[in-house]
């Protein structure tokens, strides 16, 4: 990306899951990194993640998902980022993701996969390494 | 770890997660020095410091209840059954997201979670599928119902009635404390105002109509899990339960009349004796706040009785089979402070949902403690220990202070509104992550003694879509079979209650009596309420 922008992440809880202390701490330590960061709270469905990825024409696409219905999620997101022409931005996923689910979600355009027990310091790298 | 001991110096420091500094030893003169002995007391009697009965587990164990639901009703159902052969004692549902949130299984919105994280329900039919064939006298029910609760309490006591059993003497717990959904867990619907007069409505239609079921079980449990504290954890729960309270009192319900039914959820990971002390402490302040600044008079109205397991927050995606040995170490904890409800999280739940061999381990965990090492015998066993009575007095202090704290902030629903509480305890959760990841927090197989072994292979809960398919059929089935001109009457007489801001709980009755869903008595009430704006702050 070009040099002196500051990357900017959207930060997403897609579906009805509730559980947003790793969001928070991943918003903050995203922050500390010096990204922008939009966090966008609870309960967001897909056409709104696009949305608002699309209106703060974000770099990075991040979701936060702890309650198992990633792939759906993911599933209808997908279109719905393509048509937005948020194809080439970063999509990363991080929370509560089985490891036999990470080839599925690579599939679908996530590039970068944090389950659970992953590290902030690991989160940041990649996104700076891998922002387009 | 050893304390690092350099020549002619003092052990370097300890401080415990609430902030107390730990020392190498404690006598007599540490008790009288934090405070003496005047609220430690005799189980039984104020200020229950020690237990609220007499002899605790010598008459009866804690009740054993984990937590349990997925899939369909009947799925769940045929769990349940498993448990109680197992043993168990109690029941704790766990609901979908669907449910929880107010939503039908055929809403836009709960695709892909029908019937995920617990039993998808829709209707009252739902529940009697559920506890089909389980004796509602001998097995207690804990709903684990947040935001839908009025509506999921009226289907238990409606599907308790249509069974015969005489409502005055219905035992259960429904968990209904919005306010902490709003800090942590995130199952809201309507703004704060009208949530807190939803909890109040069921308060007092159970003072009146169910006085032995517990409408609300307040939760430090998952404050903690955001990031507070273990005093803050009690301290918060505790500004909510009187949050709940003073609503009830504003409706002229006498103290004594409801308070004995108001019950906690507490967490139980971290520092053993801080977490013994924590609930000795929080059991003296709770019935000395009853006595002293409601005005209760019944000894029951003082009591904080418990729920108290969990510890999800202590448990490690890494070397999941510590967990085993961590959850003992919590049950451990949790008998040793006298709980009367005891659940533990599984050993796979940082994984997935938890198997029936990983919920067997859990209950076994318990009754090894109950059968083979001698955690009933005796009465608040660590009562008299300097350490822990010295650290008690030190909790119950430190607990006021959090508690004095907020209300001179301006209150802690006020400090929920504005998402206060919860920017608060996020920069916790944060400096926590980061002190486990320098290594200054230890977490055992995370930032030491690792190992690059691979992890054991877990057995995931399966999730099947022809599942959530036969739920919205079977919705579908009763939406057909039942009196439409009933429902809607039931439903016009719920959002004319919700306006005129009469009592909710007999027309919500009525309207599962009817078989209206979740979804639109939910529907109907957004409607007159508003759906809750989160304040995004962090």
């Amino acid at each position: 990306m070009t040099a002196g922008k500051r990357v900017k992440v959207v930060l997403a809880k897609p579906g009805l899951d509730g559980h947003d202390q790793g969001a928070k701490v991943v918003a903050r330590a995203m922050m500390d990194a010096g990204f922008e960061v939009i966090y966008t709270g609870l309960r967001q469905t897909p056409e709104a993640i696009a949305r608002i990825a699309l209106d703060e024409d974000a770099d990075v696409i991040a979701l936060s998902s702890m309650a198992g219905s990633h792939l759906p999620i993911c599933r209808k997101l997908k279109p719905l980022l393509e048509q937005a022409g948020l194809s080439d931005r970063l999509w990363v996923i991080g929370g509560n993701l089985p490891a036999q689910d990470h080839d599925a979600l690579r599939a679908l355009g996530f590039k970068g996969i944090f389950p659970s027990s992953s590290r902030l310091e690991d989160i940041v790298d990649f996104i700076r390494a891998n922002v387009p | 770890m050893k304390p690092e001991k350099l020549p002619g110096k003092e052990p370097r420091p300890v401080f415990n997660e609430s902030g107390i500094e730990v020392k190498p030893l404690y006598t007599a003169a540490d008790i009288e020095a934090s405070g003496g002995t005047n609220m430690i007391g005799l189980p039984g009697e104020y200020p229950f410091a020690r237990g609220i009965h007499p002899t605790m587990y010598r008459k009866q164990p804690w009740t054993m209840r984990q937590y349990t639901g997925f899939g369909n009703p009947a799925d769940t159902n045929e769990r349940f059954h498993y448990l109680i052969a197992n043993g168990q004692t109690g029941l704790n549902v766990a609901f979908d997201l669907p449910t929880q949130c107010g939503l039908d299984s055929d809403d836009p919105q709960a695709e892909g979670e029908i019937g995920r994280v617990g039993m998808a329900v829709d209707t009252l039919r739902d529940f009697e599928i559920a506890f089909d064939g389980i004796d509602l006298e001998a097995i207690t029910v804990s709903l684990t119902i947040n935001g839908a609760a009025a509506i999921l309490i009226a289907m238990y006591l409606a599907m308790a009635e249509k069974r015969g059993y005489d409502l005055a003497k219905l035992r259960g717990t429904a968990q209904n404390d919005i306010l902490k959904e709003f800090i942590g867990r995130g199952t809201w619907v309507y703004p704060v105002e009208p949530s807190i007069r939803l909890v109040g409505d069921t308060i007092e239609y159970c003072a009146r109509h169910a006085p032995k079921y517990s409408p609300v079980s307040v939760c430090g449990y998952h404050i903690r899990e955001s990031g507070a504290d273990p005093a803050q954890e009690m301290a918060y729960a505790f500004c909510i339960a009187k949050a709940y309270a003073d609503d009830a009192i504003r409706r002229g319900l006498p103290v004594d009349e409801f308070a004995g039914r108001l019950s906690f959820n507490f967490n139980c990971f971290g520092n053993l004796f801080e977490q013994v002390a924590k609930f000795r402490a929080g059991r003296s302040l709770w019935a000395k706040i009853m006595k002293e600044q409601y005005g209760a008079t019944k000894p029951g109205s003082m009591w904080m009785r418990m729920i108290a397991g969990g510890g999800g927050g202590g448990l490690t995606f890494e070397q999941p089979e510590l967990n085993i040995v961590r959850g003992a170490y919590y049950a451990l904890i949790c008998a040793l402070a006298g709980t009367q409800t005891m659940a533990l999280c599984c050993y796979d739940e940082a994984y997935t949902i938890p198997s029936e061999y990983a919920q067997r381990i859990s209950l076994r965990t318990m009754q090894l403690l109950i059968e083979e090492m001698g955690l009933t015998d005796t009465v608040d066993p660590l009562g008299g220990s300097y350490y822990v009575e010295t650290l008690t007095n030190q909790m119950r202090d430190r607990i006021e202070q959090v508690m004095a704290e907020v209300d001179a902030q301006g209150g802690i629903v006020k400090l929920v509104a504005e998402g206060a509480i919860q920017a608060r305890v996020s920069a916790q959760a944060y400096q926590r992550q980061r002190a486990i990841e320098d290594g200054s927090f230890r977490k055992v197989g995370v930032n030491c003694y690792r190992t690059e072994e691979k992890p054991p292979e877990m057995e995931f809960h399966p999730y099947r879509e022809e599942d959530a398919r036969a739920q919205i059929q079977s919705l579908e089935r009763v939406r057909a079979g039942r009196d439409a001109g009933r429902v809607q009457a039931a439903l016009a007489r719920v959002q004319a209650d919700a306006r005129s801001g009469t009592n909710l709980m007999p027309a919500i009755m009525e309207a599962v009596k009817s078989y209206a869903s979740v979804g639109e008595i939910t529907g109907v009430l957004v409607g007159v309420f508003g759906r809750y704006r989160e304040p995004v702050r962090f």
